[in-house]
């Protein structure tokens, strides 16, 4: 064997033990916590996610909303509206170890599949602010509609879509020219967007149409519109905000804002298989690890519903400080 | 329009052009006309009665507002292939009205926003009745324009008088306020308005235990008019409703009347179609964004003419190519939408094409509850228990419209 073969056959050997060592690190111990943002008290509250009890408060930066853990789950990102900030809250210390400067008033983020870039929408500017997290600095600024909410960056790390509630689009952006390559018209008033484990499907919540759209990623058609009538609820109160799909895609979650329900949803065929009555302006969704558990803040009865997915019934409602909007499991 | 250049150089492409998406800067866009007419002399404009922030009044002309929503509509626009312009147009005299009109829609003006008293959104109407003009009332709350002088192309986006008093008439019985006492001014306006009053509080059970007219000014000959303690000494009640349509008496009233009671209607706590102060719905992004350009804060009136303009922009959005003809068709389609930032979806009541929106019930720098008041139920829309319902009053546009909308 050549120098040249022994030199890759080591090469090869050593990232193998990079990749092992990488996997090794995001299999590292969760948390086993439930993280609830709580827009008007200014604080994220922890709690264990098996007995709900409350570990404690996280002090953040003024109006945290939306959350987003890295991959090892060692950060909890908060993106904190009144600041103009994004916290990252170190989760072994349970800290706010520092704050990063995203221009006013950032609504909902994601973050790039390789942890490189992290994307806001910031919603009084018609705005989405790309940050580098490696040189930890803002380096574009993309004019989109009015009060884009949901931002979502597909796993291929090749398109970031935004949700512009006041143009009723979903903003299709190129990741690498950072242009807007697509405008597509969904309901009104889009709040927040799910693809499908396949990546053919975006759905899209309306919150003021009271449906959710479903577009074909590579047409970008519209395929369905899904409607919802929870017995007793007014057509008016039916604002579904909040998705949250099983890993297998088999279900998706869906609250319905107003109309205090979650709808579950067979995904692929889009029947709504039940109603599950959580509380007051049901917003904010997440699944467990497991997915025996889903959570959902209410805005209006300021608690978090945590449901059993088996039974589809809500099994503890814990209070969660005032008007609490999202929430993140870890465990 | 504010734009901040990348930090990168390598990023320059971050940003689009001239504030317009890329994708569609290829295509030529049809220049789409929407002119907002006003009248020079109306006397809710004066200079004294906007400085005095009156509630539930204009604070400042609609411009400002119908401009921001013509730039929030750009993407919509542009999907459509047109471009909105605002061309701002005043007359001298309301009778002058229906010139400017006719020769406007010669240009080939069809979208009108109409910043109006009563009596000029009637001579507009007059002159123009094809359905392929769309005048958009702004300001005026009459009754009766949503009534007797109802027309299939008169949109009202500005709520009655009528869902304005029922949202109040709601409220007291809610909190069972339900003996009032009425102060109104002999002003024709005034009378309307006193009629409208009386038929909420018939259909909500409100109370009326005296109504005593009043008057401005300080002569002693008058003082049983125009003193607010003498006013109000004599009777037993719950509340104070001061019906007066320029709130120039109202604003005197609270904490000058005689009994420790909450005063409600013109000045106190105020039905309202827009408040600044609201919290949800997404209403503090609309009105920062009001707010940077005009540099005051948002009325119900600017609401009107934003919204005004974003009932265009969606009906066009939603067509499956722009037909500005048909566009009267699809915003009374029943599956259309509006989203007003405050709540519920909107659209039109088939019956007189008023909006059906809820109504903010207000003090000066709160929204203390919105109607439909909570246990207010209507079998169809919730909506429909402010205003006239299918049925009620003497306007019925349902079978005239060529979409046969219901």
């Amino acid at each position: 064997m050549n120098k040249f073969f022994k030199g890759m056959k080591f090469g090869l050997q050593a990232s193998a033990l990079a990749l092992s060592l990488s996997v090794a690190a995001h299999v590292q111990a969760k948390s086993g916590y439930v993280f609830v943002s709580s827009e008007k008290d200014d604080v994220v509250t922890v709690f264990d996610a098996k007995g709900m009890n409350k570990v404690t408060e996280i002090k953040t930066s003024e109006r945290p909303r939306a959350m987003q853990l890295s991959k090892d789950g060692s950060l909890l990102y908060v993106a904190c509206g009144d600041d103009d900030a994004i916290d990252v809250i170190d989760v072994a210390a349970l800290k706010v170890k520092k704050s990063i400067d995203i221009g006013e008033d950032p609504d909902r983020f994601d973050i790039s599949p390789d942890e490189k870039f992290l994307y806001a929408s910031n919603e009084d500017d018609g705005l989405v602010t790309v940050y580098s997290l490696e040189e930890d600095k803002k380096v574009a600024e993309i004019e989109v509609g009015e009060e884009p909410e949901g931002v979502l960056v597909s796993p291929d790390n090749r398109l970031v879509y935004v949700a512009s509630e006041v143009a009723n689009m979903i903003h299709v952006i190129d990741v690498e020219s950072r242009e807007i390559i697509e405008n597509i018209v969904v309901g009104n008033r889009p709040r927040r967007m799910e693809l499908t484990p396949d990546l053919k499907e975006l759905w899209v919540s309306n919150e003021v149409g009271g449906t959710i759209t479903i577009l074909d990623t590579t047409t970008y058609e519209q395929t369905a519109e899904l409607s919802f009538a929870p017995k007793g609820m007014r057509a008016e109160s039916i604002s579904p905000v909040g998705m949250a799909m099983t890993k297998d895609g088999k279900l998706t979650y869906v609250t319905l804002g107003n109309a205090n329900h979650v709808a579950v949803i067979e995904t692929a065929t889009h029947k709504v298989l039940d109603y599950i009555l959580v509380g007051k302006r049901a917003w904010g969704i997440s699944l467990n690890d497991d997915e025996s558990r889903l959570y959902v803040t209410n805005g209006k009865s300021d608690d978090l519903a945590v449901i059993d997915t088996e039974r589809l019934k809500v099994i503890k409602s814990v209070p969660a400080g005032r008007v609490p909007h999202d929430v993140v499991v870890d465990d | 329009m504010k734009v901040i250049r990348p930090l990168l150089a390598c990023c320059a492409v971050g940003l689009t052009f001239m504030g317009l998406p890329a994708v569609a800067l290829s295509a030529e866009l049809q220049t789409v006309n929407i002119a907002l007419i006003e009248y020079e002399e109306d006397p809710r404009y004066k200079d004294n009665i906007i400085d005095a922030r009156y509630q539930a009044q204009p604070w400042g002309r609609l411009e400002v507002a119908a401009k921001l929503a013509i730039k929030e509509s750009r993407f919509a626009a542009q999907k459509k292939g047109v471009k909105f312009e605002l061309d701002r147009q005043s007359v001298s005299e309301l009778s002058a009205l229906p010139e400017l009109i006719q020769s406007l829609e010669a240009q080939g003006t069809q979208y009108f926003l109409l910043d109006l008293p009563g009596e000029g959104v009637k001579q507009v109407a007059q002159a123009s009745k094809k359905p392929s003009s769309l005048l958009f009332n702004l300001s005026a709350l009459d009754n009766n324009l949503r009534n007797e002088y109802c027309q299939a192309n008169l949109l009202h986006i500005a709520p009655s008088q009528r869902m304005l008093t029922d949202a109040m008439a709601q409220y007291l019985v809610a909190k069972k306020w339900k003996e009032v006492l009425v102060l109104y001014s002999e002003s024709e306006a005034d009378t309307r308005y006193l009629k409208s009053l009386q038929t909420s509080a018939k259909k909500f059970g409100v109370d009326i235990v005296n109504e005593k007219p009043f008057k401005l000014g300080n002569d002693p000959r008058q003082r049983y008019r125009n003193n607010i303690s003498l006013l109000t000494a004599k009777d037993d009640y719950d509340v104070v409703y001061v019906v007066d349509h320029s709130g120039e008496f109202a604003v005197d009233v609270p904490y000058s009347i005689i009994q420790p009671r909450p005063v409600v209607g013109a000045a106190g706590l105020v039905a309202d179609w827009w408040h600044w102060a609201w919290e949800r719905n997404g209403a503090p992004q609309v009105n920062k964004r009001f707010m940077k350009k005009g540099k005051r804060q948002m009325t119900g009136y600017d609401w009107s003419a934003w919204m005004a303009v974003k009932v265009i922009a969606e009906g066009v959005l939603r067509q499956e190519t722009f037909a500005p003809n048909q566009l009267l068709d699809t915003l009374l389609d029943k599956e259309f939408k509006l989203d007003g930032a405050k709540g519920y979806p909107l659209n039109f009541k088939p019956w007189n094409h008023q909006l059906r929106q809820p109504v903010f019930l207000t003090s000066l720098n709160r929204v203390i509850d919105r109607a439909p008041v909570e246990g207010f139920l209507h079998p169809v829309n919730n909506l429909d228990v402010l205003g006239n319902d299918r049925g009620e009053g003497q306007c019925d546009l349902s079978k005239s419209t060529a979409s046969g909308a219901k």
